[in-house]
């Protein structure tokens, strides 16, 4: 069996954070979403790192992407894999902890902890399941906004993330500009295409035809488990590339394949069902519905051009990362997203990394993100202080 | 997106732009290379500066100078701008390079008030006289490459570039011609290496 780490390289710098534990604050009140819904009594997980400043001026939070969680980076009790983004960030690493207060919380939708269609609804005791309103990328940013209030920061330093991570850190510019300095959206998009759109749709369409589903009042019962790993299949596929792909597998059988029928042959079948064996035990189908669905809502450009509804950004600073084999969420979406900020007169970087990974190079390549994120953040704090 | 080969910097040709530029100015610089000129202008002029390259690793050089850049094609990059969004936008050691050197001259200096120009003078009499005595493609300091192996699509001299100015009414505010580092003023067309020019559009 390939494990999920096979490809990754060493740490690119310093030791990593160590013990860290997930927390959960709740909404002090009830939280109204942007379509109108009110959550009663919603829960926001988050994990943080370093020390905030007497200026609480270092601030920094991160997004994470459809499948991650407020454990971004160290180790919790008992547990020898690190945070999913660990390489990224810790004393001496592209977020330096040393220097920055890192904050990073489960998207409201989903199932790390933050309320969800998972969560029990108070007016009935029972888990919500598609009872639970739909939300948008504005709404986890709202909520992230309510965290960052709690924790006593006026202003972040810088809000970074990437894939739907991405798309928040574009939604904090525009929802709270005058709470953000400093804009690092990495592989992401102002606005989800048609073929983006229609790959989410495929994996909704695996979970709900999942006979367990049961229009996804399953709590308790047996989970979507088929469905659901499906739907990661297809997903895994997009997040890698063609090249990836084949230096990784190529045409590599399974040591037992006997190429007779349709049991586990190529290497790359084994992978894909152990990354959907894998999802689905930490990940919840009704979940996976809601985040794709608000991924697919979200369009910055529905109502005025790019350009115009990142008015506010004049002041800002914007590192835009793109890689060159990412097909999924390619290059020219983040240019777009360069083009829109530099004609506001935004302070604009763009790097588009050259690397073979794919979409998943986000997580992967570790080595040149760092190297730019640590500077760019350098910079932005000196100018910001 | 094509090779593009970085030259070392050239304190004296950097200098000289500096010296065009006044404190304060928006400024682009196409081609920034590793960010040396853009560096000086941030910290001599206070420029709001930015830059664009095709080369990546040099793109990490300019992060690292705390510099902001764009890795992006000089060719396409250009027309998203209203006119007069920049004060300068600097070509310097970069139209040899560049598929549509005039459509980004124009666009360039649509997009930027001003725009400051430097280029290898291809028609330098040791140039000439290679040609003429050995027959060859000469290979010099300044043009250090064979044929094969050149990141230079066009050649120029001197008196191309003013004619072409002549040509699209393009107005030359201050010439310097440059032979060994110092600045020359008779028979530049024979005499200097390097060209830098101030330009706008009337």
């Amino acid at each position: 069996m390939m494990l999920p780490t096979a490809s990754k390289k060493e740490t690119s710098a310093g030791a990593g954070w160590g013990r860290v534990e997930t927390r959960s604050f709740q909404l002090p009140k009830p939280h109204r979403l942007r379509g109108g819904a009110v959550l009663a009594e919603p829960v926001v997980a988050y994990e943080t790192y370093g020390k905030l400043s007497p200026g609480k001026d270092n601030a920094v939070l991160i997004c994470h992407a459809l499948s991650g969680d407020a454990h971004v980076a160290g180790f919790h009790a008992g547990e020898d894999k690190p945070g999913w983004w660990d390489r990224m960030i810790g004393p001496g690493r592209a977020f330096d902890t040393d220097r920055f207060f890192v904050v990073c919380s489960n998207v409201l939708g989903g199932c790390r902890g933050s309320t969800g269609p998972a969560s029990l609804d108070p007016a009935t005791g029972k888990p919500y399941g598609l009872k639970f309103p739909l939300v948008t990328i504005a709404d986890m940013v709202d909520v992230q906004k309510r965290l960052i209030d709690f924790l006593g920061i006026k202003k972040l330093l810088a809000v970074a993330g990437g894939s739907m991570g991405g798309m928040q850190v574009l939604q904090w510019g525009v929802s709270y500009p005058e709470s953000v300095a400093a804009l690092i959206p990495i592989a992401a998009a102002a606005r989800h295409t048609a073929l983006q759109i229609a790959f989410n749709e495929v994996g909704r369409q695996a979970v709900m035809s999942d006979p367990d589903w049961r229009g996804g009042d399953y709590y308790g019962r047996k989970a979507p488990a088929r469905g659901l790993a499906l739907a990661r299949m297809v997903g895994h596929i997009t997040y890698l590339s063609e090249k990836s792909m084949e230096r990784k597998f190529g045409r590599l059988r399974r040591r037992k394949a006997n190429g007779r029928g349709f049991t586990e042959e190529f290497e790359v079948e084994g992978y894909l069902r152990f990354k959907g064996g894998h999802f689905v035990k930490r990940f919840d189908a009704n979940t996976y519905l809601y985040l794709t669905r608000a991924i697919d809502h979200f369009d910055l450009s529905a109502e005025r051009p790019l350009v115009e509804v990142f008015r506010a950004l004049s002041r800002h600073r914007l590192l835009a990362i793109a890689f060159s084999s990412d097909w999924l969420y390619p290059p020219v979406q983040s240019k777009e997203i360069v083009k829109a900020a530099k004609l506001n007169g935004a302070d604009v970087t763009y790097c588009e990394i050259t690397a073979d990974y794919g979409h998943d190079a986000f997580l992967l390549e570790d080595v040149e993100q760092s190297r730019v994120i640590s500077r760019f953040l350098e910079v932005t704090y000196r100018k910001n202080t | 997106m094509r090779p593009r080969e970085i030259k070392p910097p050239s304190r004296v040709d950097n200098q000289i732009i500096a010296s065009l530029i006044p404190p304060g100015s928006r400024v682009l610089d196409l081609g920034c290379g590793e960010g040396d000129l853009l560096d000086l202008l941030v910290r001599e002029k206070n420029v709001s500066a930015s830059g664009v390259e095709i080369d990546e690793e040099a793109i990490y050089k300019c992060v690292e100078k705390g510099l902001s850049v764009s890795r992006l094609d000089i060719d396409s990059g250009l027309d998203d701008y209203p006119d007069g969004f920049f004060d300068f936008v600097i070509f310097n050691q970069v139209l040899e390079q560049i598929l549509y050197p005039r459509r980004a001259l124009l666009q360039g200096l649509r997009v930027g008030r001003k725009a400051v120009v430097g280029f290898p003078n291809f028609c330098h009499f040791s140039i000439r006289r290679k040609i003429m005595f050995k027959g060859r493609v000469p290979v010099t300091p300044v043009l250090p490459y064979s044929w094969y192996d050149s990141p230079n699509l066009h050649f120029l001299s001197i008196k191309d570039f003013l004619e072409f100015c002549r040509a699209e009414n393009i107005q030359i505010e201050k010439k310097f011609f440059l032979a060994d580092g110092r600045r020359i003023r008779f028979l530049p067309n024979l005499r200097a290496q390097k060209a830098i020019l101030l330009l706008n559009r009337p």
